[in-house]
């Protein structure tokens, strides 16, 4: 077990990267606890699976460090990093049965029989896999095959950090959930830092105690799964977490206050630097249709089961709302308002408001 | 009541007749001749299982039979295992692949009584290459038409030459469709390079191996063309294989009965070995 450290980490697939555009990692500079479980969040091609196989040693990055507690393990090869990864395809060794695939990690490093067994039973018990433990590997479902690979990495006891990349995507949906659980429920168990690479916000803000948000090869924000849905740091943060994702309306600041369609909005706080193109984050949790406020047009009202989301024009611009109850009729004209304290000003994508506690 | 489409039927009739013209047909015809003796004049005779018996009673075809076996025993120790080897040896990415892929099917695509030919040529004492070399620079007496061992040695470097190809193409379409996740995992396990062959790279090739084995088994049990080129079953009767027997005794001799049984029980032999080897081989497979 350690604490990993990345220091400000480069990561290129071409051999001879020319400027900036060419790093599919730019600039990483991050640190992961000892016993976390963590999620990297980010859209497809967004650089989190590079990252994750850099922290395993499978890519050597092109610049910058990777440290496990203080030992510098950047050229390290994945072997002799204590790691484990579990991929998105279910990796099992298909002619060993479900024990042997258990016990091969054990074996290859020369354990002892007799603690190979008492391991992989206390792993099968752990993963629910006691009764398959004589099957051919081949025979087993997806979802127990994905168990298999979580399992060939926990039962080495000295692991630094397990990594998860796109675990579930071959899992069935029930099944997704209850893997996800049990992921849970073992982190708790044996406190091993866990990373866990996902596009899905669900999976991520279910599984981990921070989040790190990727996009485009940069870390975008770090937070708990509150800290992600009420104040994102960037604009991509508020788009890809929530669903719908918050309203990112464009906004001209003058004399220190910020005007949305010739209306005054009230903000969490001051705002810091009004420079570049100004736009206002709020989410559609946070927008009620009220007596007063901006009007507005409903145009479309779509119910999604505990709450129906109301998309309402602003002259030419679309706000989400949430609202409970019935909703409105298409047409209605309402107002609208924005609850202040959730209401932030975001320059060239980034928050520039200063945080209302 | 389910009514089903019969449509499908017209459309498979012209693959049934093309297959009945140039299989179903011929293949009677010989039961047909199995079974009876002539003496010519197209006057035919019954004869019962005689012939059957006989052949099955005869020394020739048993020393025929014992040859054909070791030969096609031979060409797979050597052949698979061999092919295998290129294959893992070969380049997954980049732009030798095409090279390597070109080269290999190279032998391929020889016909192979231009394949006889050339190692006929290649191994003449007096302007082959490789006879030359072996009698006037090594000074190791090798003459395919007078020594048996040489013959075969010939026989099987010509089938080695000509065939590992094959295999090495189908091995290497099973390894490059391993993921590479699966190395991966590999390595995070640990696992040797012997670990990552016998439980990764062997299991995911088994397939097309499997394929490959009988494809071998059953060109090299019916092969003729290239030993017939070569050494046309010499010295003596030393590389008379099955085929090349068979074609003696039915065109040589023009005994159609006899060579028609032959045939028969040849086919039966051939068609059982390739069942039972297919059927160990999946029967782990749902």
């Amino acid at each position: 077990m350690a604490k990993i450290t990345l220091e400000s980490l480069y990561h290129s697939y071409l051999p001879n990267p020319a400027g900036l555009e060419d790093y599919v990692l730019k600039e990483i500079e991050i640190s992961w606890k000892d016993g976390g479980a963590y999620a990297l969040l980010g859209p497809s091609g967004c650089g989190k699976s590079t990252l994750l196989n850099i922290i395993s040693g499978l890519l050597t990055p092109s610049r910058g460090r990777v440290r496990f507690d203080d030992a510098d393990v950047t050229s390290l090869p994945p072997d002799q990093r204590n790691i484990a990864q579990v991929f998105q395809f279910p990796v099992v060794y298909d002619t060993l049965t479900v024990y042997d695939n258990l016990a091969f990690p054990l074996r290859n490093r020369g354990v002892k029989e007799s603690r190979v067994d008492t391991r992989v039973h206390e792993i099968a018990t752990m993963l629910e896999l006691e009764d398959s433990l004589t099957t051919r590997a081949s025979n087993l479902t997806p979802d127990n095959k994905q168990k298999i690979s979580m399992g060939r990495g926990l039962v080495r006891d000295d692991v630094n950090v397990i990594m998860f990349d796109e675990p579930l995507t071959v899992i069935d949906p029930e099944l997704k959930w209850k893997l996800r659980s049990k992921l849970k429920e073992l982190h708790q168990k044996i406190e091993v830092t866990m990373i866990y690479v996902t596009h899905d916000q669900t999976e991520a803000l279910t599984f981990a105690d921070e989040v790190v948000v990727m996009q485009d090869g940069e870390i975008v924000q770090i937070g708990t799964p509150v800290e992600l849905f009420e104040r994102p740091h960037h604009t991509f943060v508020g788009h890809f977490i929530g669903s719908p994702g918050m309203n990112i309306l464009p906004c001209e600041v003058v004399e220190g206050a910020a005007f949305f369609r010739g209306h005054k909005v009230e903000l969490e706080g001051a705002i810091l630097k009004p420079e570049g193109r100004t736009e206002i984050g709020v989410r559609p949790e946070f927008v009620r249709l009220d007596k007063t406020g901006i009007p507005a047009v409903i145009r479309k009202a779509s119910d999604i089961g505990r709450h129906t989301v109301v998309e309402a024009m602003v002259a030419d611009i679309a706000v989400n709302a949430i609202f409970y109850g019935p909703p409105p009729a298409k047409g209605t004209e309402v107002y609208l308002s924005l609850v202040a304290d959730k209401t932030r000003l975001y320059s060239d994508n980034w928050i520039s408001t200063e945080a209302s506690e | 009541m389910k009514t089903e489409n019969q449509r499908a039927w017209i459309f498979v009739l012209p693959v049934l007749i093309l297959v009945a013209f140039n299989a179903l047909v011929p293949l009677m015809t010989v039961v047909n001749y199995s079974v009876q003796e002539t003496f010519g004049n197209n006057q035919f005779f019954w004869a019962g299982l005689r012939w059957f018996e006989e052949i099955l009673q005869s020394e020739r075809f048993h020393a025929a039979l014992g040859r054909q076996l070791f030969f096609t025993f031979t060409i797979l120790i050597i052949e698979i295992p061999l092919g295998v080897a290129i294959a893992l040896a070969m380049p997954r990415k980049g732009l030798w692949v095409s090279v390597c892929l070109v080269l290999m099917a190279l032998p391929l695509l020889i016909p192979w009584n231009v394949v006889g030919a050339m190692w006929n040529i290649f191994t003449l004492p007096k302007i082959g290459l490789l006879g030359w070399t072996m009698n006037n620079w090594l000074g190791i007496p090798y003459n395919m038409t007078v020594s048996p061992v040489a013959a075969w040695i010939t026989v099987i470097m010509m089938d080695v030459w000509h065939w590992t190809s094959l295999v090495v193409l189908l091995a290497y379409a099973g390894l490059i469709s391993i993921p590479e996740a699966y190395y991966q995992a590999a390595r995070i396990d640990g696992a040797s390079n012997w670990s990552v062959f016998r439980y990764i790279q062997l299991p995911k090739m088994k397939r097309v191996l499997t394929i490959a084995i009988l494809l071998r088994f059953m060109d090299s049990f019916n092969i003729y063309t290239e030993p017939f080129v070569l050494t046309g079953g010499g010295p003596g009767n030393s590389t008379t294989l099955l085929s090349i027997d068979l074609v003696k005794v039915a065109l040589g001799q023009f005994d159609l009965g006899p060579a028609a049984a032959m045939s028969l029980i040849y086919f039966v032999i051939t068609l059982a070995v390739s069942w039972l080897f297919y059927t160990l081989m999946t029967r782990n497979e749902q």
